[in-house]
């Protein structure tokens, strides 16, 4: 179930990735604000998966860990990326930018990432 | 791998990317102690957080603020409910202002957590939207008479006596009173005079002073942003100092790029408008200074574009280099992050070294470790000008990591006294010279 709340992640961060394009583009600065608390919101997603991945992935059997601790260092790593880009859009106007459009991406990927291998180990499961 | 080690290798992890973050946190360098006409600037730097150190508040006990030798300082007031600005009746009854803007609203995930931490360094006490009199009838520097003169304004911050006439500015309008002689209560409501700019108000306070035959009026008005961030339209008439006339209340932007200008006053000696001016912050622990400056009619001073004339700040998108171009540099350095709130001048007549210049309320700072500001300088003038390095003036607002008191108005009595207003501790200090 864990992989359903990375998922619910993925449009929060895709929103933050346009809107960081959008303020890019048009210098509106509404933009990097809607971006602000779109990044703060698939973070907190990301963060209740990650602690209750964890707890799944240190609890399941020798087989499922290996791949089970790829999806938590992805877990991991976009949940760190994503602190980090929560950090850099809360500078002001145009400090944010353009390592905060470069992070959306890089934690966009991350956490799709994450999200796809969370789904197939649950496809695994319910599947045997 | 076992399972334990397994574990250890993932909170390794976890505990290296923290480290990473956090080395890219700015590091603040040693105090410099920036002033005058041409400080040092150095580059703009800014890590993942804002170099912070906000105050740890205290009670005063037994300790006492510090002043200089041959003068001493009493508390004429206590209990107050946020003392910002004072104001010298010609009977030498003090009215202090006291009150507080309500927050802007929450705009960013940032506004609402450094809400939460600037918020641990002011008091707690509710603003008091009033104006409380304090009359020392006998003469023997202890405020017995106190008054509530009136009550039921509007976050009141600049105070100015015309003749019978005494102006307030409220966070949203410039007010009038009737006063005369010995009145410890206005006898009727205010009047508005004129409106004042009030849409969201991150700087909410206005700053007030009038000309010397109090026909005009200026009113400084502070930014709605740090720098910008919330847009520029929000920003119409913000950031500058308008010229009021007394009499029909017509208001037009005397200067402008004034970031956030927290006290006017005029220089006795040559009648000229000077200012003191909060600057921006988040571009490290000495950048960029506050001043005290001269305001010049139809000067533009730079924010949000650029700093100390034309060094342009690039977190404004799109830059205007005309606007850049056109900016002229302050007068005075004062520390960066000091946060100058109170300004008065030596009343002419004095002697020794605190007879000729400004006296500047530091209420100190939450972008810099270690802190700058919590003490009241002095900064000697002649001529008309500085002509020096600023003089500590009231210090010992701090001790042992914590902060007792954070002065703000300051104000010369008709004796010469120095009043200070501390909106920490919610006390009015005041600092006299021997005789």
């Amino acid at each position: 179930m864990h992989a359903a709340l990375v998922c619910a992640a993925l449009p929060l961060f895709l929103g933050a990735l346009l809107c960081d394009w959008a303020y890019a583009r048009s210098h509106q600065v509404q933009w990097t604000n809607f971006a602000s608390w779109l990044v703060a919101g698939g973070l907190i997603f990301v963060c209740l998966a990650l602690l209750w991945g964890a707890v799944d992935v240190l609890r399941s059997s020798a087989t499922r860990h290996r791949r089970g601790l790829i999806y938590l260092l992805l877990l991991l790593a976009s949940f760190a990326g994503g602190v980090v880009n929560a950090l850099v859009h809360a500078r002001d106007g145009w400090a944010a930018m353009p390592t905060g459009f470069v992070l959306s991406a890089v934690v966009l990927v991350l956490a799709a990432a994450a999200g796809l291998l969370g789904l197939a180990d649950l496809c695994r499961r319910t599947t045997t | 791998m076992t399972l334990s080690t397994r574990r250890i290798a993932a909170a390794t992890a976890a505990t290296a990317v923290l480290a990473a973050a956090l080395t890219l946190v700015a590091q603040a360098d040693s105090n410099s102690g920036q002033y005058g006409a041409s400080p040092e600037l150095p580059s703009p730097q800014r890590g993942l957080l804002p170099s912070m150190g906000i105050a740890v508040p205290t009670a005063w006990d037994d300790r006492r603020p510090t002043v200089p030798q041959g003068w001493t300082i009493t508390a004429i007031a206590t209990g107050l409910q946020i003392p910002r600005q004072t104001l010298a009746l010609p009977n030498g009854d003090i009215l202090v202002a006291e009150g507080k803007g309500k927050s802007a609203p929450v705009l960013t995930p940032k506004d609402f957590i450094a809400g939460i931490i600037k918020a641990r360094g002011t008091t707690s006490v509710k603003g008091g939207d009033r104006l409380t009199l304090l009359r020392d009838a006998d003469g023997d520097g202890i405020y017995e008479g106190r008054w509530v003169y009136a009550e039921n304004l509007n976050a009141p911050y600049g105070l100015v006596l015309v003749g019978s006439r005494l102006y307030v500015a409220n966070q949203d309008a410039l007010v009038r009173f009737d006063y005369k002689d010995g009145d410890t209560r206005a006898t009727a409501a205010p009047v508005t005079v004129t409106p004042l700019p009030s849409a969201i108000n991150h700087h909410w306070t206005k700053a007030l002073t009038a000309d010397a035959d109090g026909r005009f009026l200026y009113v400084g008005i502070g930014s709605n942003s740090n720098v910008g961030e919330r847009g520029m339209a929000i920003e119409e008439n913000r950031a500058m100092v308008w010229q009021v006339d007394s009499n029909t209340g017509a208001s037009r932007p005397f200067a402008t790029g004034l970031r956030n200008p927290t006290a006017l006053a005029f220089e006795p000696g040559s009648g000229q408008l000077w200012a003191v001016v909060n600057e921006r912050d988040e571009l490290g622990p000495d950048l960029v200074p506050d001043y005290l400056t001269s305001v010049r009619e139809g000067a533009f001073y730079g924010w949000p574009y650029a700093y100390w004339g034309s060094n342009v700040d690039t977190r404004v998108q799109p830059q205007d280099h005309r606007k850049v171009d056109a900016a002229v540099r302050p007068d005075y350095a004062l520390q960066s992050h000091s946060a100058p709130l109170g300004l008065a001048f030596a009343r002419a007549g004095g002697d020794g070294l605190f007879a000729e210049g400004a006296f500047v309320g530091l209420h100190g700072s939450w972008n810099r470790e270690p802190p700058v500001g919590y003490k009241v300088i002095f900064v000697p003038f002649r001529n008309g000008h500085p002509s020096g390095p600023p003089v500590d003036f009231v210090t010992g607002f701090q001790a042992d990591g914590k902060t007792m008191g954070r002065p703000v108005g300051v104000t010369v009595d008709p004796q010469g006294a120095v009043i200070v207003a501390d909106d920490l501790s919610n006390t009015v200090w005041r600092a006299t010279p021997a005789r």
